[in-house]
């Protein structure tokens, strides 16, 4: 067992499932949120030339979710810290 | 110089380069062929990642699809890229402590079942042959508009490249020639992508240029116009898109869990030493990925005004055939555009409705851009050589994933458990030379149903090895039991449906017919909801999952301890 007792094990896999999920809900907001559901009332708003609901769907989706990667690898690095189980 | 010898040279010098790096890379062991030693550097994982995952058809098809599709195209955009939040977040790391080589290896431990693990080889096998098929044709193009060879010739000459480095290098050869490949490909795109929306926009990041005012008729913007020439020309307006939401929805979905699902991209992050670098390599191949993904949106937008602009005239009387530029006649050859001049006027024009004269394949928007938008004509060199790179980075790492699942998952696995790792290797190299062979056939002499069956690779993808491998890491109580159901009426929902529409009753292939209004390339988000629904309920009545293998799924939860990649 790497984990110091079984709470630190259920503890870290508590914070990794919660960080997850927040990601995920994010994921979904940014892509079939913004770019499909809402995609229609957001081209009222206009981001340069391009319509805001358009924009999410080609282009803002994509960064966010390379952002969205970013912050979880970091996230999980501290919590590996945290909780003593990052590889050496 | 003309056009065909700048397209030797560029193509030629890069085969140099991917002939080289597979000498240099020989594989020496089952663990270097099969995932490069474990020992690759992230952000090169994350580059080998781009290029195996960018196929002949991203490079390609994709900006011509947009410019075609206008909004509708972004279920390409996000579907292709969103998967890979799904890999970083709920597959890579996992995957990677697992430690061992393949997606049907994890199955079929964490089922602990041989029929688990068959079912995954099969599909892996499937899907994969459906993807490279489609790739060998993508360099018979290529080889045949640039090189003015015959495409059986074309297909040929890129079998021969691949035979060489993926069966002398295996994973290890294909990473670093991908790493290669993608910077010839991303190289090929940019420039002018780049070229083009400086002359259009001013603006030297295309990305920015697709927002901005046109230099020609300051004022008015880009998105505007085309807005505009769309609803002029009797198209839906390019902003606006003509599917339904639900069916939107439903294709994104398939193509992002499809995409974490697709076995040779998952195999990627087996490559890499630690945990924590799949985590990061995940976010670096979406990085790469991302230039091209955000670019293509861009040509696809200057690609569609270009084209209108130089068949309908910019007095949108249409242009004198005798007068179009000779891109126009040079496509005409290879049949990817065609004129039909109905009202006998000897002009040119393009429509959406009965005024249209002609028929535009989507393809030539990416490789004839350089030619329409006058670029030099060592741009267009280079595009080919892009082309081919994309295509030839994909099949290599397609047909790793099938010579693994035969030498390692059937072989090794299965029927000779006792082979040792040397004859392993060598049944490695066979398989990979047989599957060369079989794609070039497909590739020379393709099924008509090739371009038909992407949508099966994603719905089957999705349908059955995300929920399997979802389950098999977040669930402790899934059994083999649940997991086999699951996979097997995903499957059979799934490829029934596709089926149906696109073989059995193709007339009857209209949003009136679809379920809840799903299309056939949609349907495997469906697909994949099935098979949660029958694992979970299958897995309540039957036998619960043995001791150890709950300890094992305990342990693929944290990092520490993932080692090098097992040998068995």
């Amino acid at each position: 067992m790497a984990f110091e007792n079984e709470q630190a094990a259920k503890a870290y896999w508590k914070a990794n499932v919660r960080l997850m999920l927040t990601l995920l809900v994010v994921w979904f907001v940014a892509s079939f949120g913004l770019g499909i559901l809402l995609a229609e009332p957001l081209n009222v708003i206009r981001i340069g030339g391009v319509k805001l609901g358009f924009w999410f769907a080609q282009q803002g989706s994509i960064y966010i979710f390379v952002a969205l990667i970013f912050v979880y690898v970091w996230q999980m690095n501290e919590l590996d810290k945290k909780f003593g189980v990052r590889e050496e | 110089m003309d056009i065909q010898t700048l397209t030797f040279i560029i193509v030629g010098a890069s085969f140099a380069l991917y002939i080289g790096i597979a000498i240099w890379a020989r594989a020496g062991s089952t663990k270097e062929f099969y995932v490069a030693g474990g020992g690759v550097h992230p952000v090169a994982n994350g580059m080998a990642t781009a290029a195996d995952w960018m196929s002949a058809a991203s490079f390609i098809s994709m900006a011509g699809l947009i410019s075609f599709m206008g909004y509708d195209g972004g279920v390409y955009l996000m579907g292709w890229t969103g998967g890979y939040v799904l890999l970083a977040l709920c597959l890579a790391p996992y995957l990677r402590k697992f430690g061992k080589f393949t997606v049907p290896d994890f199955v079929g431990d964490r089922y602990y079942s041989q029929a688990a693990r068959t079912v995954a080889v099969f599909c892996a096998i499937f899907v994969s042959f459906t993807y490279v098929a489609g790739q060998m044709r993508g360099v018979g193009v290529v080889f045949s508009r640039f090189l003015e060879v015959d495409i059986e010739w074309g297909v040929v000459i890129g079998m021969a490249i691949v035979f060489f480095y993926a069966v002398l290098g295996g994973m290890k050869g294909i990473t670093y020639t991908q790493v290669a490949q993608y910077c010839v490909l991303i190289f090929a795109y940019l420039v002018p992508a780049i070229f083009i929306s400086i002359m259009m926009t001013g603006s030297a990041f295309p990305q920015i240029g697709l927002g901005s005012e046109l230099v020609s008729e300051p004022g008015v913007y880009l998105m505007d116009k085309l807005d505009g020439l769309s609803t002029e020309l009797g198209f839906a307006a390019y902003t606006d898109g003509s599917k339904a939401t639900i069916d939107v929805f439903f294709i994104t979905a398939a193509l992002m869990v499809g995409t974490a699902g697709l076995p040779h991209v998952i195999v990627r992050f087996f490559t890499v030493p630690k945990v924590r670098d799949a985590r990061i390599s995940a976010g670096w191949a979406l990085v790469f990925i991302a230039i091209l993904y955000t670019t293509a949106p861009a040509i696809a937008a200057f690609a569609r005004v270009n084209m209108i602009d130089t068949i309908n005239g910019s007095d949108m009387q249409g242009t004198e055939y005798e007068q179009a530029p000779s891109w126009v006649k040079n496509w005409e050859e290879t049949g990817l555009i065609k004129w039909d001049d109905k009202n006998g006027d000897g002009r040119m024009f393009y429509a959406g409705d009965e005024r249209n004269e002609m028929k535009i394949d989507r393809d030539i928007m990416v490789l004839a851009n350089p030619e329409i938008a006058n670029l030099p004509n060592w741009v267009i060199a280079l595009v080919a050589a892009g082309g081919v790179a994309a295509a030839l980075s994909t099949a290599a790492g397609l047909l790793l994933v099938i010579s693994t699942a035969i030498s390692h998952d059937l072989l090794k696995r299965n029927f000779m458990p006792n082979i040792s790792d040397k004859q392993e290797l060598r049944a490695a190299r066979i398989a990979a030379a047989a599957a060369i062979c079989v794609a070039g056939y497909f590739g020379i002499n393709p099924p008509g149903f090739v371009a038909q069956v992407v949508a099966f690779a994603f719905g089957l993808a999705a349908s059955s090895f995300f929920p399997a491998i979802i389950l098999g890491i977040f669930s402790k109580t899934m059994n083999k039991e649940g997991a086999i159901a699951g996979m097997l009426s995903g499957i059979t929902f799934t490829a029934a449906y596709i089926i149906y529409f696109k073989f059995i009753n193709p007339a009857g292939n209209v949003p009136e017919n679809w379920w809840f209004g799903i299309s056939p390339e949609g349907i495997g988000t469906l697909g994949m909801l099935v098979n949660f629904v029958v694992s979970l309920a299958v897995s309540k009545v039957t036998a619960p999952v043995p001791e150890d293998v709950q300890q094992m799924v305990e342990s693929i939860r944290f990092p520490k301890g993932a080692g090098e990649a097992q040998d068995h």
